[in-house]
């Protein structure tokens, strides 16, 4: 069923088809990330209570969501490169680790630099706040364990067990603001039932959330590249497309 | 599927299985004490599951609504009281003698840090607002009855800052 997927694990074709959708993902983050932002950090209403201040929800929240969604996308591809022993998913999984780890961080930041004015503190020892600290330290984990093995079929091994138990980190995240009591808030934006935020602030929201998918989706996609340049270097195809952009 | 993948496979679900039983163990074992705070209630009568409440001259943060009407300051320094409850019906006095974060009002959320003192009052060296998931525009807010006014302080407080 699944057999017509198998043929796009071949380096060079996995290649073509990323610089083929490359520009598709990166004016589709341009555009929604400008939309997104402008929109709402200039034109957005204030909020009643915290004034021009919460604006800052419009980096943060993308930021935080997207992390968490970075880190399945890794794990889905450190699974499909463990068990199937697919290069391409584990060159994939490489790419997404730095950028994951980069969203966290802003999230973090943003949040910190929330947080001081509104709750009147830097940093709580909050169950959310916490286990968003604890991504940050696996990807870095990940990077680093990639990083450190020459052989990168033993590296990605490695890393890709780490990046998949680390998924019982995500609903820990998710969930933690329902479980334990904690300074930081519920989230706004629910699926099931109404978001509690007006339209003209949540829909800038939403495409600032989907404008940093794409965004990731972009970098990935260049770093994915260049993953595939550097492990298939001795290839034929490899070779002939350095001739081609005219490398010695 | 051949051979070994299914065993690759039953070997990765195995594992992610083994670790969502471990960390669900773990944190069904340490709950209550993931909780950043007490509330109010469990102040006055103990906490639900074990029973235990804070001693007095314990560290301790509580978390709770601010009881509207509760807040006295005084006029000359920068000391306020007030009340903190919950849904549950537990009410603590806390003091705190430094400045209120923005969001202070009677009515919001709040998370004080101190330490539990005689008569079960908190006396607090941080009060942190809590803020809820509710956003909406000023007017919206009005037509709802919600204002937000910030605490103004004289001179004299501001001088003891």
């Amino acid at each position: 069923m699944w057999k017509w997927l198998h043929s796009y694990a071949d380096p060079e074709r996995a290649y073509n088809l990323s610089g083929k959708l490359l520009p598709w993902f990166a004016m589709l983050a341009t555009a929604l990330v400008g939309i997104g932002s402008v929109w709402g950090l200039v034109f957005a209403p204030v909020d009643y209570q915290m004034g021009d201040s919460y604006r800052i929800i419009f980096i943060h929240v993308p930021a935080a969501s997207m992390s968490m969604a970075a880190y399945m996308a890794m794990a889905t591809s450190a699974f499909i490169g463990l068990v199937w022993q697919i290069k391409s998913a584990d060159w994939a999984a490489a790419a997404i680790a730095p950028i994951g780890a980069v969203i966290t961080l802003i999230a973090l930041i943003t949040g910190a630099t929330w947080g001081k004015p509104m709750w009147g503190t830097w940093w709580v020892w909050d169950a959310r706040l916490t286990a968003e600290l604890v991504l940050l330290f696996l990807y870095l984990g990940i990077i680093s364990l990639y990083a450190s093995f020459e052989d990168k079929v033993l590296a990605a091994r490695a890393a890709g067990i780490l990046a998949i138990v680390g998924v019982i980190n995500i609903p820990i995240i998710k969930y933690s603001v329902e479980w334990w009591s904690s300074l930081h808030q519920p989230s706004t934006i629910r699926i099931t039932e109404k978001s509690a935020m007006p339209t003209e602030m949540l829909y800038p929201l939403l495409i600032n959330i989907l404008g940093f998918g794409m965004m990731i989706g972009a970098i990935t996609l260049i770093r994915f590249r260049a993953e595939i340049l550097a492990r298939n270097g001795m290839r034929p195809w490899v070779r002939e497309l350095a001739k081609a952009e005219g490398v010695k | 599927m051949n051979p070994r993948r299914k065993k690759r496979l039953t070997l990765a679900v195995a594992l992610i299985g083994g670790v969502a039983a471990i960390a669900s163990l773990l944190l069904y074992a340490l709950n209550s004490n993931l909780n950043l705070f007490y509330t109010p209630t469990e102040i006055v009568q103990g906490k639900k599951d074990t029973g235990v409440k804070p001693e007095v001259g314990q560290r301790i943060r509580v978390g709770g609504m601010v009881t509207i009407g509760s807040m006295v300051r005084d006029p000359d320094s920068l000391h306020v009281e007030f009340a903190v409850h919950d849904s549950l019906g537990g009410e603590v006095i806390v003091t705190y003698d430094d400045l209120l974060p923005d969001l202070f009002r009677e009515g919001q959320g709040i998370v004080a840090q101190g330490v539990l003192v005689e008569g079960g009052k908190l006396q607090a060296t941080e009060v942190l607002a809590k803020h809820d998931e509710n956003y909406m525009p000023p007017e919206v807010a009005e037509a709802m009855g919600q204002t937000h006014e910030k605490l103004d302080y004289n001179e004299e407080q501001k001088s003891s800052y």
